[in-house]
């Protein structure tokens, strides 16, 4: 036996590995800090393709790094800021015990700080990995934005995400980029799509949280801290994409039109302007004038590689930014104003709303021209003729819909057909409601059917559902049914003979298709037994999800049946 | 040195004072003197001495060195209330004050004080001191006088009517003040009441005292030709201190060593944003080709809308499952809630669990690639020939056989193909006509028959071997190719007279095995050559009956074969297990099976090749019949072809045994099965 023993665990896939204790300890950070390091450089646990062997033999559920990344953060200048708030804090315990008064304001003064440009421009090198990650740090800003101004995180904090939230919905008004809303139970989300990236947040109701005491804000602290980095810059990018200033100033004509006498009552001169730019009703100040820039955006290439449909998709999108053009929109109270103008504004709509309820709005309610007036009540007291009084969701549906809907099924009392969420692609197969059918028959432009025709529309979709169980019966009934005809068959036959009595006989008729369909399922499924075990399971496995979101489907429409046939009844009850 | 005795002045003057002041308090009752206490603190007791009071504003010295004092004051007498000497001293030496007095001459003056100072004697009524007087309540005197005698109370203690009665009667009740220390009543004269009214106003105690006149700047912004004072200045006043020096020089070293950095700038770069990718380097890091990204939040359905579509909404039974279930087992996080309106939806309680949550995921989640398969499941399926062109093989079920009580265990053809005979569990022989399904013969074999019938395959005159229980069960029968010898085997763990070749023509038997290799499940002869094929539980082995040797052992993969047949070829053989497969052999390959077939859901029990067609069948106790085709070429390169081209159904499963035995019609592509619900059934 010549050599050396080869030790176990000491090549091979546990060399790429290491264990959050190790790191720490290699390291030498307290775990908060390593924790802070480790959101702040992007570093995340790996799963290992074989746990066992990376965890030298043991089943024990343990975190692992890959030791690479580890190795990256040794020489990560912020570890050594850590260390320096960690004496800091020292210095300042011990001088708040020796009542060191003139100590403490000095150390406090020479407190250390950190700046995290550099961890950004190394975690998205390219501006395009920034826009793509996004989605969590606008959640987390607006989320921030709306908090208190109690203990829970510092103030500054709170002004810092909501001057960039604000920016942020500035720049989506100013690029006209949003594409979808969607008012759910949980806040609204909206979708835009910024440089071909499609960017989703979640922007929670107006209310104050109750703030949850199983939560660690220190963590939500040190995302927020990130956050705010990375939206600043890609704020500042993005503005200047747009040729407007930043930070954003707003127009100086729109200024004038903005100033009033009780500017002063409404906010302190420092938060007023923050206030103003909030307001989303004035457009931004651009560095170049905009009649320039509007001449260079005219001239266009001819795309040689995009073809029909593509074109068709950028016209599409092109009438759906210009949505609202030439309407104009008055918000009553209690309706969410941030959301609404902000919407109608990307749309190219103009808002306004009472002087009383926000700075920054630009005409009062006796404003001639209004054409939609959006209430949220049962029934409003005074009403002009020239305008149409419609329900908040209006605005949202039109968006999703790429068009503007009919206002009938919105007035005022009116129940409101549902809210659909703009998300849900469906594929062959799935369930659509069919209020989406009727949506999608407007969007090709075909017109509203009538009450009479709506009847008969059900009466078809009925018919169709049927025929479509049919199908799925015969898809899993099919054996069972041939078994139990032919041996129908034969019992008739054996009974014919034991009575010996002849009958006349039926021409039994044949459907060629049904045969030649009956013919083909029965080859399926004699390859279906030719087939290897493992593509039998994979296959298995398919069929069976297939086979659940029938199900699912099958479940929804019998439901919305259950529930429009109990409408009807009522209906005519009432009728009665 | 100088200090010291100015502090010792202090004290003597300030117990000075206190005596004066009880002399005045005295005279008062309680609640005046509690109301002195509210008055302004500020006014020290001190300032009385700085000879400064006349400027009216108290100096920030002064109030520094009363500090000082407080700690002298070993008396419970408030600074408060030592206010009051200061102004009956003021009366006595206004004159004095008025002038800027140095404080030397202050301290003379105050020792002519104390000299004349009779204040003394006049407070000597009570010797015992500041006691509450409660403590003398029981006794008949109130305390001692100067020599040590007792001083008795009064001798009749006034009640509340006599109280009432001198209130009532008494002119000068409202200036009487009883004083507790001696138990005697005090009037109060005239000025002394004048006096009290004045202090209770908060005016000077002195009538004749001018709080307005006109004070004299003593340090104001003229510079004047002679000092406030004529103390010569210290020495520390011109020379540097050495204290100040050391403390500087400390920090002087502090800072060059580095230990105290100078103040910074208020660092506003934090908030400050600037193009970051203004050049973007396209340069990827290592790091970046193992980075996963965070996979996105799922986007909402229309389940999470605030005015979801009706059948989005829970019913009561899926609200009840849902709040049963774990949250981890939830489909949906949350409850499909309808709003009427917009104006009605509260906010979201776990927004900020959920957005936490994000966060840990982010930071906590282990990541790992996944490849997903996206199949199309068509492709999955193998491409075969199509089942018509692989025709004739038996479609439907055209015959049934009646007549048997019992389970049909074996079946069997005549070579013509117009005879089949049938051995079933009520102990009979039937003998049925193909091709009418009667029933031309039954013959009755004692006991109940197991695998009775086998007919000889190729000889003109047919034989019906059929074997019944003598003593021992016979398993099976099996015919050689020439019909001369024939095979039966009674399965025993024990015995190696297990298998038994007859011959006919000598009417001989002959056991041909010395050993037991196992249980033996059935036997058979090769077509052509001089080969014996031997089934035992797991294996088959195939013997050479010329050379007398075993010359191979296939390995069925199966827990318990039940069946076994071989290619009219002689090179392939297919055997059925209990555990529901069916494995083809091919000889010239390996000896472990070329093609595993699961076809069925049961114990495979039977199974069978056509003599002359490209078929096989075998029979399972889930009541079907599956022909396949099995096309052998005779090109060794090229594998033998196995499609299932029909299942045949029509057996009823009794007892959970459904078809026992399968055979094809020795001519036409027809197949016969016999099963448990007593019926064999004709397939054309």
């Amino acid at each position: 036996m010549g050599g050396l023993q080869k030790k176990k665990y000491e090549r091979g896939s546990v060399t790429n590995y290491i264990t959050r204790n190790k790191a720490r300890k290699k390291l030498r950070l307290s775990l908060p800090d390593f924790r802070r390091l480790c959101i702040l450089k992007g570093i995340y646990p790996h799963e290992p393709k074989h746990k066992k062997k990376v965890n030298k033999g043991s089943t024990a559920p343990r975190t692992f790094y890959l030791i690479k990344d580890i190795r990256f953060l040794l020489h990560e200048p912020i570890v050594g800021k850590f260390r320096d708030y960690k004496v800091f804090v020292r210095k300042l315990k011990k001088a708040y015990g020796k009542t060191e008064w003139s100590a403490v304001e000095r150390l406090r003064e020479n407190k250390p700080t950190y700046k995290l440009d550099h961890i950004i421009k190394e975690r998205y090198p390219s501006f395009i990995d920034a826009l793509r990650d996004i989605d969590d740090a606008l959640c987390m800003c607006f989320l921030f934005s709306t908090f208190a101004r109690t203990g829970k995180c510092h103030v500054q904090t709170i002004q810092l995400c909501r001057r960039l939230t604000v920016e942020w919905m500035n720049y989506v008004v100013a690029a006209r980029a949003l594409r979808k809303v969607f008012i759910s139970i949980k806040g609204i989300y909206y979708q835009a799509e910024v440089m071909g990236q499609l960017i989703t947040w979640l922007v929670p109701y107006q209310f104050s949280h109750d703030h949850p005491t199983d939560v660690d804000y220190r963590v939500m602290a040190t995302f927020t801290e990130l956050y705010t980095t990375l939206l600043g810059f890609i704020n500042f990018r993005l503005y200047h994409s747009l040729n407007l200033l930043y930070p954003p100033k707003l127009d100086s004509k729109a200024e004038c039109e903005l100033k009033e006498e009780n500017e002063e009552d409404y906010a302190l001169n420092s938060e007023c302007y923050l206030e103003k730019l909030s307001a989303l009703s004035a457009s931004l100040a651009r560095m170049v004038s905009s009649a320039e820039e509007e001449e260079a955006q005219l001239d266009q290439f001819p795309d040689e590689m995009s073809t029909n449909l593509g074109k068709r998709e950028q016209k599409e999108q092109e009438a759906q930014k210009k949505l609202f053009d030439g309407l104009k929109f008055f918000l009553n109270r209690e309706v969410p104003r941030e959301s609404l103008a902000f919407v109608i504004r990307c749309f190219g709509g103009e808002v306004s709303w009472d002087k009383s309820v926000c700075i920054g709005s630009t005409y009062e309610v006796t404003e001639e021209t209004i054409t939609h007036h959006i209430v949220d009540r049962p029934n409003a007291s005074t009403q002009y003729i020239n305008r149409y009084y419609i329900q908040p969701q209006w605005v949202y549906d039109c968006i999703n819909a790429k068009i503007v809907l009919p206002v009938e099924d919105y007035f005022l009392g009116v129940t409101l057909p549902p809210h659909l969420s703009p998300f849900v692609e469906e594929k062959e197969g799935d369930y659509m409601p069919p209020e989406k059918v009727k949506i999608m028959a407007l969007q090709r432009g075909e017109k509203p059917a009538q009450e009479q025709e709506d009847e008969e529309e059900e009466d078809e979709d009925e018919d169709e559902e049927e025929e479509e169980d049919d199908n799925d019966d015969e898809e899993e009934d099919e054996e069972e049914d041939e078994e139990e005809s032919e041996e129908k068959n034969l019992k008739k036959m054996e009974k014919q003979r034991s009575q010996v009595k002849v009958t006349p006989g039926k021409m039994k008729v044949e459907n060629p298709e049904r045969l030649e369909q009956e013919e083909k399922a029965e080859e399926k499924r004699l390859a279906i037994m030719m087939m290897k075990k493992k593509e039998k399971y994979l296959y298995d496995k398919i069929m069976f999800g297939k086979k659940r979101k029938i199900r699912e489907a099958n479940k929804l429409t019998a439901k919305r049946k259950a529930h429009d046939d109990a409408e009807k009844a009522n209906k005519k009850k009432t009728r009665k | 040195m100088k200090k010291v005795r100015e502090k010792t002045a202090k004290k003597r003057s300030k117990e000075e004072e206190e005596e004066e002041e009880e002399q005045i308090f005295n005279f008062k009752d309680k609640p005046a003197g509690k109301e002195e206490e509210d008055e302004d603190l500020s006014d020290s007791e001190e300032s009385v001495f700085s000879g400064l009071e006349d400027s009216g504003s108290d100096s920030e010295e002064d109030e520094k060195e009363s500090d000082d004092n407080d700690d002298e004051d070993d008396d419970d007498v408030t600074a408060v209330e030592s206010k009051q000497p200061k102004q009956t001293e003021e009366e006595e030496e206004k004159e004095e004050v008025v002038g800027g007095v140095t404080e030397r001459e202050e301290e003379e003056k105050k020792e002519d004080e104390y000299e004349h100072d009779s204040s003394d004697e006049e407070d000597i009524r009570n010797t015992v001191g500041n006691i509450p007087m409660e403590w003398y309540k029981d006794f008949p005197h109130i305390g001692y006088n100067l020599d040590g005698k007792k001083i008795f109370k009064p001798i009749r203690n006034k009640d509340e009517l006599d109280d009432f009665l001198d209130k009532m009667e008494n002119p000068d009740y409202w200036r009487t003040v009883h004083d507790k220390q001696t138990g005697s009543d005090i009037v109060l004269s005239d000025e002394q009441v004048e006096l009290v009214n004045r202090l209770q106003k908060g005016q000077f105690g002195d009538v004749n005292f001018n709080e307005y006149q006109p004070s004299v700047e003593f340090f104001s912004s003229d510079v004047m030709i002679h000092p406030v004072t004529n103390r010569p200045a210290d020495k520390r006043s011109f020379i540097p201190s050495l204290i100040e020096k050391e403390k500087v020089s400390k920090l002087v070293h502090a800072i060059k060593m580095g230990w105290i950095k100078p103040r910074r700038v208020e660092d506003d770069t934090r908030g400050r944003f600037y193009d970051l990718w203004a050049g973007e380097d396209s340069s990827i890091l290592g790091r970046h080709k193992m980075h996963l990204p965070a996979p996105k939040i799922p986007l909402p359905g229309h389940q999470e809308s605030y005015n979801p579509p009706p059948e989005y909404l829970f019913t009561e039974e899926e609200l009840a499952l849902w709040e049963q279930q774990d949250a981890s087992d939830r489909k949906l996080p949350f409850v499909p809630v309808k709003f009427s309106s917009l104006r009605q939806v509260p906010a979201f309680s776990r927004f900020i669990h959920e957005r936490f949550e994000r966060c840990l995921d982010l930071y906590l989640c282990p990541r790992q690639r996944k490849m997903r398969v996206n199949v199309n499941p068509e492709d999955l399926i193998p491409k075969l020939p199509k089942p018509k062109d692989l025709q004739p093989f038996p479609t439907t079920q055209s015959l049934v056989y009646r007549g048997h009580s019992g389970l049909v265990r074996s079946i069997s053809v005549s070579p013509s193909g117009q005879w089949l005979a049938s051995g079933s569990d009520d102990g009979s022989v039937r003998f049925w006509e193909v091709c009418s399904s009667r029933c031309m013969k039954t013959v009755q074999v004692g006991g109940a028959v197991k695998r009775p019938v086998c007919l000889s395959t190729c000889r003109p005159h047919s034989y019906v071997a059929s074997s019944c229980e003598c003593g021992r069960a016979v398993h099976q029968v099996a015919w050689h190719a020439k019909g001369d010898y024939l095979a039966s085997v009674m399965p025993d763990h024990s015995s190696h007279l297990q298998v038994l070749i007859h011959q006919l023509s000598r009417r001989r038997s002959q056991n041909p095995f010395r050993k037991n290799k196992g249980l033996v499940q059935c036997v058979s002869f090769h077509p052509v050559r001089p080969y014996f094929f031997v089934a035992t539980q797991r294996s088959v082995r195939i013997y050479n009956l010329v050379k007398q040797e075993m010359t191979k052992k296939l390995q069925a993969n199966s827990k318990w074969i039940s069946s076994m047949a071989v290619h009219p070829g002689g090179d392939h053989v297919i055997c059925g297990s209990y555990d529901c497969r069916l494995s083809w052999f091919d000889l010239d390959l390996s000896t472990k099976p070329y093609k595993m077939l699961r076809h069925h859901k049961k114990a495979v029990r039977g199974a069978a090749y056509h003599r002359s067609y490209p078929l096989f069948a075998s029979a399972s106790d889930d009541g079907s019949v599956i022909v396949c085709h099995g096309t052998v070429y005779n090109d060794l390169m090229q594998n033998p072809l196995i499609v299932p081209v029909k299942v045949l159904r029509g057996h009823v499963i009794t007892h959970d045994l459904g078809v026992l035995d399968v055979t094809f019609h020795p001519t036409q592509p027809w197949v016969f099965s016999s099963g448990a619900d007593a019926t064999i059934r004709l397939f054309t």
